[in-house]
């Protein structure tokens, strides 16, 4: 939030086409990730790039700088529809501001499906494919309930930044998986019953993770559940639990699946987390897109992509998956 | 008359004492746990980072210069020597030295652009800043890098001083300090600094190469960004390409919060130490309260503008 100054003052999109040219004849489909840096917009760029390529359509890509970084998408839709992209498809980094921008691209006849984050309200575009955060986040819940065995609990969350939809769905979740007081997946605001003693931002950030833990330890040295927004930010309060001597006696839960999130599962690090599928995501959205341009037919409504709890030890009353079948299916680098 | 302003350039400097006093005496009368040999320690740990770049941050700001890319060009030094051990396989030491000199590289050709193209100081960093974070970014293709050899996260480590954890990272952030203000005070190369920020003309006229000294605050300040970096990788036992991001401001806020004027030619390097711990304390002082994070942004943007106006109305009662 603090280099919000740099980023504006640069407003970068990176912006890129598919080297194959406009003239063959093949569909244009644009899709807008919130960044180029997070390995799971990365994987579902890849993941697009090669539905793409294998299906006969011309993949057109762009980012914004940051998350929030919502100019740069807004510039990217209209850049999108000049090159006469008739698909879009976009993780909204700001779920209200983006709308006036998919609403001209609509009246042009373009057919905007959001992936990963839905816009707010969810109806401003033609389809969503997106992970249901807050079922991640009760997934995450139930197993750190189940874990605990009715032992009392204190809990840290370890969260995004404030205002985020994302960040508030998969903590509320936690909260209503584990049992207790918590809002329902349409608030942004985040809950904080009487068992939750911390909660601090991360940004999804490691470095920022480990540094929001030290000082929830500091608050309350009994703290015994963590909840954390994505696998960074649980690696960082591993650390974080590990030079106080407590990793042993604390329990991580997580969001993502990514690989080296599941790695960290695999290693006893992070107790569970619940994998999400980008390149699912992806491969939807140009498949929806090349029949759009076939058939002239649009998808409509809100698809599931899935999630999968996956924990190193499966706990009595909750299915879970081993980390084998995490790694599998992980996404970024095995 | 105007005898308080005349007061005001020793308050300029005991400002940021003043602001980690009132906020260390706020939480510690408001919470049970702020007041610890290990909260402190803590603290300390986690502005070591940000405390080493803003030595550079400092040097550059002395010049009446700002380095827009410090943060970037830590994180790039931090994929570098992270990449360099655990992928090409070189021995920890001269991984480290690798990282070192892509940063010190980086303060080069800033302040080449800087003395020898004459371009603002702004701009070119604002240039450098982007082109560090995309080569981090293509080079780890934005991957985070595991398995880093111990000996290159010996500095996050802790020995017992009296009972409290101390990291040696923090003893080489404060051993940093002194020598960066021994050198500032008591050198004639340190005081060429001084100078070159207060009347580059006139130092130019007295025969001291004003060109030399900028260029040379630049490679410096570059190296010290690697130094951060090393710290970085001990801090979080990995090589992550999402470093920096906050740090590339958090350098400037704490040495501006540390009474070093942004005009140049006027500051203590040690307020800067004070003025990063000043943002370390209100982050863990408003995480004990329980109080939201925005808050912490808020009250830290609150601060600069009064180091600022500090630092402008003594400017004005001195002349």
């Amino acid at each position: 939030m603090r280099s919000t100054f740099t980023a504006a003052a640069v407003a970068a999109t990176l912006f890129s086409l598919g080297a194959s040219a406009l003239a063959a004849g093949e569909p244009v489909i644009g899709l807008i990730t919130k960044t180029d840096t997070n390995p799971f917009f990365v994987n579902m760029k890849e993941g697009a790039t090669e539905a793409a390529k294998a299906k006969g359509a011309v993949l057109m890509s762009a980012a914004g700088k940051k998350d929030g970084d919502n100019a740069a998408q807004v510039a990217a839709i209209e850049n999108m529809v000049a090159k006469g992209a008739k698909t879009i498809l976009i993780t909204p980094s700001d779920a209200k501001a983006i709308i006036p921008a998919i609403k001209k691209a609509q009246a042009k006849g373009v057919m905007v499906i959001a992936l990963d984050s839905p816009t707010d309200p969810e109806t401003a575009v033609d389809a969503l494919f997106a992970t249901n955060n807050y079922k991640a986040g009760e997934l995450i819940g139930q197993y750190a309930k189940a874990a605990m065995a009715g032992k009392p609990v204190k809990i840290a969350t370890l969260d995004l930044f404030p205002g985020h939809p994302v960040g508030a769905q998969r903590h509320n979740g936690f909260l209503k998986g584990y049992g207790l007081q918590a809002s329902d997946a349409r608030s942004n605001e985040l809950s904080k019953p009487a068992e939750v003693v911390c909660m601090a931002d991360t940004h999804g950030n490691q470095a920022e993770g480990q540094t929001a833990m030290e000082n929830c330890l500091q608050k309350n040295p009994d703290i015994n559940v963590v909840y954390t927004i994505n696998e960074p930010a649980a690696a960082g309060a591993y650390n974080a639990l590990k030079k106080a001597g407590k990793d042993k006696s604390v329990l991580i839960v997580s969001v993502d699946g990514g690989c080296q999130g599941v790695k960290d599962v695999a290693a006893g690090k992070i107790a569970a987390t619940s994998q999400q599928y980008p390149l699912k995501m992806a491969s939807m959205g140009v498949e929806a897109g090349l029949e759009y341009a076939k058939s002239g037919k649009k998808v409509s409504g809100y698809t599931d992509t899935g999630v999968t709890l996956i924990a190193g030890k499966a706990v009595a009353g909750v299915d879970s998956k081993d980390t084998k079948v995490g790694t599998d299916l992980c996404w970024g680098a095995k | 008359m105007d005898t308080w302003k005349h007061r005001l350039p020793p308050l300029g400097q005991l400002g940021p004492f003043i602001a980690l006093l009132i906020a260390c005496v706020i939480f510690g009368a408001t919470t049970d746990q702020f007041f610890s040999g290990e909260n402190f320690s803590l603290i300390l740990q986690q502005v070591m980072v940000v405390g080493v770049i803003a030595i550079g941050q400092t040097l550059i700001i002395l010049t009446a210069g700002i380095d827009l890319s410090c943060g970037m060009v830590m994180a790039l030094g931090n994929i570098v020597m992270t990449k360099f051990a655990v992928q090409l396989g070189l021995p920890p030491m001269l991984a480290v030295a690798c990282g070192i000199g892509v940063t010190a590289l980086f303060g080069l050709i800033n302040g080449l652009l800087v003395t020898r193209i004459k371009l603002p100081p702004f701009i070119v960093t604002l240039g450098t800043t982007n082109i560090a974070f995309a080569l981090t970014q293509l080079y780890s293709k934005s991957q985070t890098v595991t398995d880093v050899p111990e000996a290159m996260t010996w500095l996050g480590g802790t020995f017992q001083l009296g009972g409290t954890n101390v990291a040696y990272g923090t003893l080489l952030m404060i051993g940093l300090y002194l020598a960066t203000w021994f050198w500032l005070r008591d050198t004639a190369a340190g005081r060429h600094v001084y100078a070159v920020g207060n009347n580059p003309e006139a130092t130019r006229l007295v025969g001291i190469p004003t060109e030399r000294v900028l260029l040379g605050v630049y490679v410096l300040a570059g190296v010290f960004y690697g130094i951060a970096a090393l710290l970085s990788v001990a801090r979080t036992g990995v090589g992550d390409p999402n470093a920096g991001q906050t740090e590339n401001l958090d350098a400037i806020t704490a040495v501006v919060l540390g009474g070093t004027s942004l005009f140049g030619g006027r500051g203590v390097i040690l307020g800067t130490l004070i003025g990063a711990v000043v943002v370390g304390v209100l982050r863990n002082g408003l995480t004990l309260l329980g109080v939201d994070s925005v808050y912490q942004v808020l009250v830290t943007g609150i601060l600069v503008i009064l180091a600022v106006t500090v630092d402008q109305l003594s400017r004005k009662g001195g002349h």
